[in-house]
Parts: C-alpha cells; structure tokens; sequence
C-alpha cells in the first residue's frame, strides 16, 4: 500500500485568453497546460522538465492558486484546494511554498533580508522580532549567505545571492510541499551544490517533498526521484529518474537529452528538424503533439495519444515509466 | 557592418580595476585589480562564485551601475578605446545599444511590464537605425523568429507577464541582435532555456561572433555551455581574477585552487542523492576581505606565503594564475612554472 498523496493533480487544465477582438471577447486561447495529471508522496521529489513554454511555471502556479483552473482538479492531503475556503485553504496554503523563476520581482526592494526571509513567519504571526531575527540567521547561512549581510536591501546583492534569499524565505515556515521553479540556476556550481545537500537533508530529515522545475538535467537525475517530461503543456513521459534518463521512451525525451551540453562534447548542430516546426499552443494537434517535429513518427501518430506504460524487458524494474507515444503502445 | 581593421583596439579592455559601494557599514569592495581583455570576435567567459564581481565588472564597464552609488578607487576602462566614464549622457546611450548591448541576467527586471513586447523591440531598433515603424516591425519579428520564438507575431502583441521565463530571456537576446552591436555582454543568457532551445541560442550567437566579428562576454554558472561557447576563460573569486587562460587549458589544467575545486562540485560525478561536493566555508566579506590570498581561508593548498597578496603568473599557452603555489620559488620571481 502506497502513502497518501501530499499532492495530487487531476487532468488539470489551464487556458488563457490569446486574443481578443474589439469588443474586448476572446477569439484566441492559449492552452497553456493540457489534461496533467501527477502526484507528489510524502518525502518524494518529483522533477518537471520540458520545453521552454511548455507550461511548467503556470503549472506549478495553478497548484498554489495563483493561476485560475479552466478544468481539473489539485489536491493538497486529500483536500480539493481550489474548492477549500477559510481555515481548511490556510492550512492547505500553509503546507505548500514555491520559489519563483524570477524571484527578484517577488523580494520588496524596501525591507532588508532579514525581514525578507521571515516575511511569510511574520504574516503568520506570533513571533517576537527577536525570533524572526534569530529565524532569518539561521536559514541566511544554511544558504550560505553571511551573518553580516542580514541588513542589508535586495538591491546590494548579486543575481545568485537574491535566489538564496528567495530559497531560504521559502524554507522559514517549515512547509511540507516546496515548490522550485529553476532553483539554482543563477547559482554557481558550488552553492548550488551546498542548497541541493541542504533540501536532500531536510527531506531525509524531516520527509520534505519537492516539485522541481529545472532545465539541468543531471541536476534533476541526481536530486528527484521520479521526473515528469513535459510538450505543449503536456505530459508525455513519467517515471523513475534514472529509468526516463536512461532509457527515454518519447522521442522528445530523447531529443532533449541528446543536446544536454558537456564538457567532453562541442556545440551540438541543432538539426533544423529538432526546432522546425515550433509548437503552437493555440491550435492544439489531434493527433500526438509531437508529431511535426518527431522523425519516428508512423502511421497512427496522427491519432491522440495516451500515457501507457512502457513495455521493459525486466518487467518489474520500472512498472511506472509511462510514456504517450504510439511507438510504445502494447502490440 | 562594421568595418574591422586590423589595428582596431580591443572590444572591451577592464585594465587593473577596483570598484566599491560606500554603504553605512562601511565600504564593499566588489572588484579588486580586475583586468579583463575582449578582443574583436572572441567569446570570453566569465566564471566564478556567486557574488564574485561578475556583473559589476561589465555593468561598470557600460555605466549601468547606480550614479553615486559606486566608487572607482584605481584603474581604467576601455570601449572600443573610449572612456565610458568620461563620456555624457547623450554618448552613453549612443554606445549602449550601437555599439555595446547588454542581455541582462534578470530578464523581468529589464523589460517594461507595461508595454507591449513588439513595440519594445521596435523602440530598441528605431533608436538606432532609420527605419519606418513597418520595416522596424518586420525586422523584430524576423529577429523574434531566429530565436525560436513560436508565433513571433503574436508575441510582439503580448505583454511581459504573457510569456514562459525562457521566452522573456530570448527576447532579450533578440533586443541585444537587432541593433547589430559590436560588443555583446550576455549574463547567464540561457538560464531558462531548455538545453535544445540552449544549443540552437548558442550557434546563433557563436555564429554571429565568427560572421560579423562581434565580440561577447558570456557571464555564465553553467560550464559546460562555457566549455562549447567561450574562446577564453576569466574565472573571478571575490572581486579578483585567479585564473585565465584558453577555455580549453584553463578546463583542463586547472592551475588555481579555487579552478580546481569549483570543476569537482559538478553533480555528474555523484551518486544520485549522495551529497555533492562543495566547496567549504563562505566567500570572505567585502567589507573586511582578509590579507593576502582572498582564497586562503577555504585553500586546501595555503601556506605562510598565502598572507600576502599572490601577483599574476603567466604560464607557457596563454594561461595565468594569481597563486602562490603555482607562482616558481620566491627568490626567483620571474620563473615560469609549467604545469
Ligand atoms: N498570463 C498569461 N497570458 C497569456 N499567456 C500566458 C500567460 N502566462 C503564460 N502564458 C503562456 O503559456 C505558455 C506556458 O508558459 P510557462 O511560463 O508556463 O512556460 P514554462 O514551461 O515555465 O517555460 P520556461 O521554461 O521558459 O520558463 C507560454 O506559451 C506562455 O506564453
Ligand atoms: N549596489 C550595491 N551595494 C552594495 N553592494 C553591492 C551592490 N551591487 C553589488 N554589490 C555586491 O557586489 C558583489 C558583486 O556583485 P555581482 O552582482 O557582480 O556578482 P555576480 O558575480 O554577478 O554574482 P551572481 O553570479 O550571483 O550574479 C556582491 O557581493 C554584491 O553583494
Ligand atoms: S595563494 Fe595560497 S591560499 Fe591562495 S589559492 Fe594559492 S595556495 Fe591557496
Ligand atoms: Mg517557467
Ligand atoms: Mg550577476
């Protein structure tokens, strides 16, 4: 028997208006994110990875409610989310913090760190300055930032150091569920590494579970336990981290890893067919998203696709790698 | 195009230069001795800790750095073979944007919100070449296109807020192309790409150095994508050079501590969830950096010799290091050390 879900996400749905016309009604949609369903274990990291403009940001901002479901559902602990008011969507609300893309715009230029970093414990209330101030020292270093820094404002500090910033306020409230949107991004290799051994401990430590967006691939293989590849606001592999990585189904999946840079390989030639046709989310295809650009495609590719599992040699080893494909449907 | 001679001075030239803020806990000294070449139609990287002084070195170098917020303490800097901090308002903007374009490395924070992305890219162009609002239009969504942007008509209607992270960053990118500068400074450029759209970003921009001897300097975390873009390589450590060289000797012969320890921190070299190795201790504190070697406190390698400040030493293939172990026997200053 498996734990219950910290987070589920049913066939979730996000539309935006695209265009509109001169009576201000919409006559275009941008389908952002498509029918995605996932979930979150207590303790597990699940990593998102695709396409710039797939739909991973709006995604995760659909699950905390800052982007309007058109259709679907989130379930934080068993609760519907969206539906929850009050004191039951406090709580859910206090379970989940997310780290932004672009954390710059979320810190108030006006406050200094240590306000920054406690700003969601502040909110909550109940805490003597002191504390707080106590609070935000403690999760400043473990970002590695310095003591000393704790007065000053968001403008003095570096691109990176603005991240950490961001990452230790999201860490104050002690949450269940830590959302990441390209976390370390900004970061060089060794702090980076020093807030990945931070978050693998918290979760040894306290069962932490983490939804993490990020373009590093070797980073997301080493830090999640499962991933979720993502086109055209899709899901069209899942699985564990080192079956997905190792053994791609989707020929997205593919494509995407043969272009990961390294240090032993120069530039690769981006082959025009690999970016041809770019995805256009405002007339979805009918048939698999992919098809356009996928030079596997065959016959049937031009019908709709659904998550199956993948047919392995050793059955058991991986019976949660999915993939939406129809190279890999069942004979 | 710009014509290219052959006496052309260097694109950009950072000469010995040391930079702080004044602040009310005394002054941070962000750059301390920083000298940075970029020569015609060469891609040199940038690389170091967080915090390092990277981007204030090519932010000082165009000037984008708070009015009277900063103080110059020694040195000089060189655009082109002008002085940018001699230069008025009005020559300033004539240089950033014709001759040097900068891709910033917070892509909301260098975008109006409130305008429409089209009409930003079109500003952009029209402020430096003579072209009707039409053809000014139809050169962004040319540009939009190149950088794999879908539906690049439509996205000259959105808004900021309408578009992916990685979206936001290639319209940088484009702004930074489309008035065809001599000088690109491109910080983390490619952060929120994902890596295919990343490979197809970098030709471009590779290809632009190599056909129209545009000169880049590539502030990047990443250094494998270092490792396939840059000609040479500055790695920074508190607001000091350490180490230069060629990419590729500089990659694989790292000489400096520092070097060394920063290329074992890579994730592909562990287990997964082991914890990945990272340097130990903090960047020292700019506002009371400690004598001698800035990398002392965190070097494996220190000695005695450590205490006082480590000169620049240049080694056989182009590469140099500020080291004392890599710097010969103190009594004869001059020796080179082979690797
Ligand atoms: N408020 C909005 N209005 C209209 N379209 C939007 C809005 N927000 C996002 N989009 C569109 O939705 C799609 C998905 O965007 P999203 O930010 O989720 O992508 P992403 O996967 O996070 O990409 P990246 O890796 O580049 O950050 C994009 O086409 C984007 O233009
Ligand atoms: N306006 C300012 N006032 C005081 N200190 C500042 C100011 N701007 C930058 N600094 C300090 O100068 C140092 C260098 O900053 P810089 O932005 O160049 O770092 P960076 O190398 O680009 O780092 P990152 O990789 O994180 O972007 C940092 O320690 C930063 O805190
Ligand atoms: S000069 Fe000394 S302290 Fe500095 S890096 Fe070299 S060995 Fe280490
Ligand atoms: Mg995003
Ligand atoms: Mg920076």
């Amino acid at each position: 028997m498996k734990a219950a879900p910290l987070l589920s996400v049913e066939n979730l749905t996000v539309r935006f208006p695209g265009a509109t016309n001169w009576f201000g009604q919409v006559t275009s949609q941008v389908h952002a994110v498509n029918n995605v369903d996932l979930c979150v274990l207590p303790g597990e990291s699940l990593g998102i990875v695709g396409e710039s403009g797939c739909g991973k940001s709006t995604l995760v901002q659909a699950v905390i409610g800052l982007v309007r479901l058109t259709s679907g559902r989130v379930l934080v602990d068993g609760h519907d989310f969206a539906g929850a008011n009050g004191t039951l969507k406090r709580d859910l609300r206090q379970k989940m913090q997310i780290v932004f893309q672009d954390p710059q715009s979320s810190l108030d230029p006006r406050l200094p760190v240590w306000r920054l970093i406690t700003e969601p414990l502040h909110i909550r209330g109940g805490m003597p300055a002191a504390a707080l101030r106590a609070r935000a020292e403690e999760l400043a270093v473990s970002v590695g930032l310095r003591s000393d820094q704790l007065d000053r404002l968001p403008h003095e500090f570096s691109g990176g150091q603005r991240q950490r910033i961001a990452i230790a306020r999201a860490l104050s409230t002690d949450p269940e569920l830590l959302i990441l949107d390209e976390p370390t991004s900004a970061l060089d290799v060794s702090v980076q590494a020093q807030i990945i051994n931070l978050l693998l401990k918290l979760q040894r430590e306290l069962g932490l579970s983490y939804l993490f967006i990020s373009h590093d691939v070797s980073l997301v293989r080493h830090f999640c336990d499962r991933v979720a590849v993502m086109y055209l606001g899709q899901i069209v592999e899942t699985g564990p981290a080192e079956a997905v990585f190792d053994d791609p189904a989707h020929p997205y999946t593919r494509t995407l890893l043969a272009s990961v840079p390294s240090l032993e390989n120069s530039l690769p030639d981006v082959d025009a067919s690999l970016t041809g046709e770019l995805p256009n989310n405002r007339r979805l295809p009918a048939g698999c998203y992919y098809r356009e650009r996928c030079r596997s495609a065959v016959p049937g590719c031009e019908l709709p696709q659904a998550l199956l599992a993948v047919p392995k040699a050793n059955a058991e080893s991986a019976p949660r790698h999915q993939a939406r494909c129809c190279l890999h449907m069942p004979a | 195009m710009t014509a290219h001679s052959v006496q052309r001075p260097h694109a950009l030239s950072i000469e010995n230069l040391s930079l702080e803020f004044p602040t009310y806990a005394g002054a941070v000294k962000a750059l301390d001795g920083v000298t940075i070449k970029v020569g015609n139609a060469e891609i040199v990287g940038l690389v170091g800790e967080s915090g390092c002084g990277k981007s204030v070195s090519t932010m000082a170098a165009t000037r984008l750095l708070p009015e009277g917020r900063y103080k110059i303490t020694q040195g000089s800097i060189r655009l082109f073979g002008r002085d940018p901090m001699a230069m008025d308002e009005e020559e300033l903007q004539q240089v950033r944007g014709k001759l040097v374009s900068t891709i910033f490395q917070e892509p909301m924070n260098a975008l109006n919100p409130t305008i429409r992305i089209g009409q930003q890219l079109v500003s952009v162009i029209r402020r430096h070449e003579a072209l009707g609002r039409k053809a000014a239009e139809a050169v962004a969504v040319n540009i939009l296109a190149d950088m794999l942007i879908p539906e690049p008509a439509r996205i000259m209607q959105a808004y900021p807020f309408e578009l992916s992270g990685g979206m936001r960053q290639r319209v940088l990118i484009a702004m930074a192309f489309s008035c065809n500068p001599g000088l690109i400074i491109a910080d983390e450029p490619t952060t929120a790409l994902d890596v295919t759209v990343q490979a197809a970003i970098l030709r471009l921009i590779q290809g632009r150095a190599r056909r129209t001897g545009t000169s880049v300097v590539f502030i990047s975390h990443n250094i494998a994508v270092v490792s396939q873009i840059c000609d040479r390589l500055y790695i920074m450590y508190a607001g000091r050079i350490v180490e230069s060289g060629p990419t590729r000797a500089v990659l694989d012969r790292p000489q400096h501590p520092y070097t060394r320890a920063l290329l074992r921190c890579l994730p592909e070299r562990v287990r997964p969830k082991e914890p990945l190795e990272s340097i130990p201790g903090t960047v020292p504190n700019l506002l009371d950096p400690p004598p001698g070697c800035f990398y002392r406190p965190r070097c494996p390698e220190a000695d005695a010799r450590c205490m006082e400040k480590p000169h620049s030493t240049a080694l056989p293939g182009g590469q140099a290091v500020s080291c004392w172990q890599r710097a010969g026997h103190p009594s004869h200053p001059s020796s080179e050390v082979p690797s």
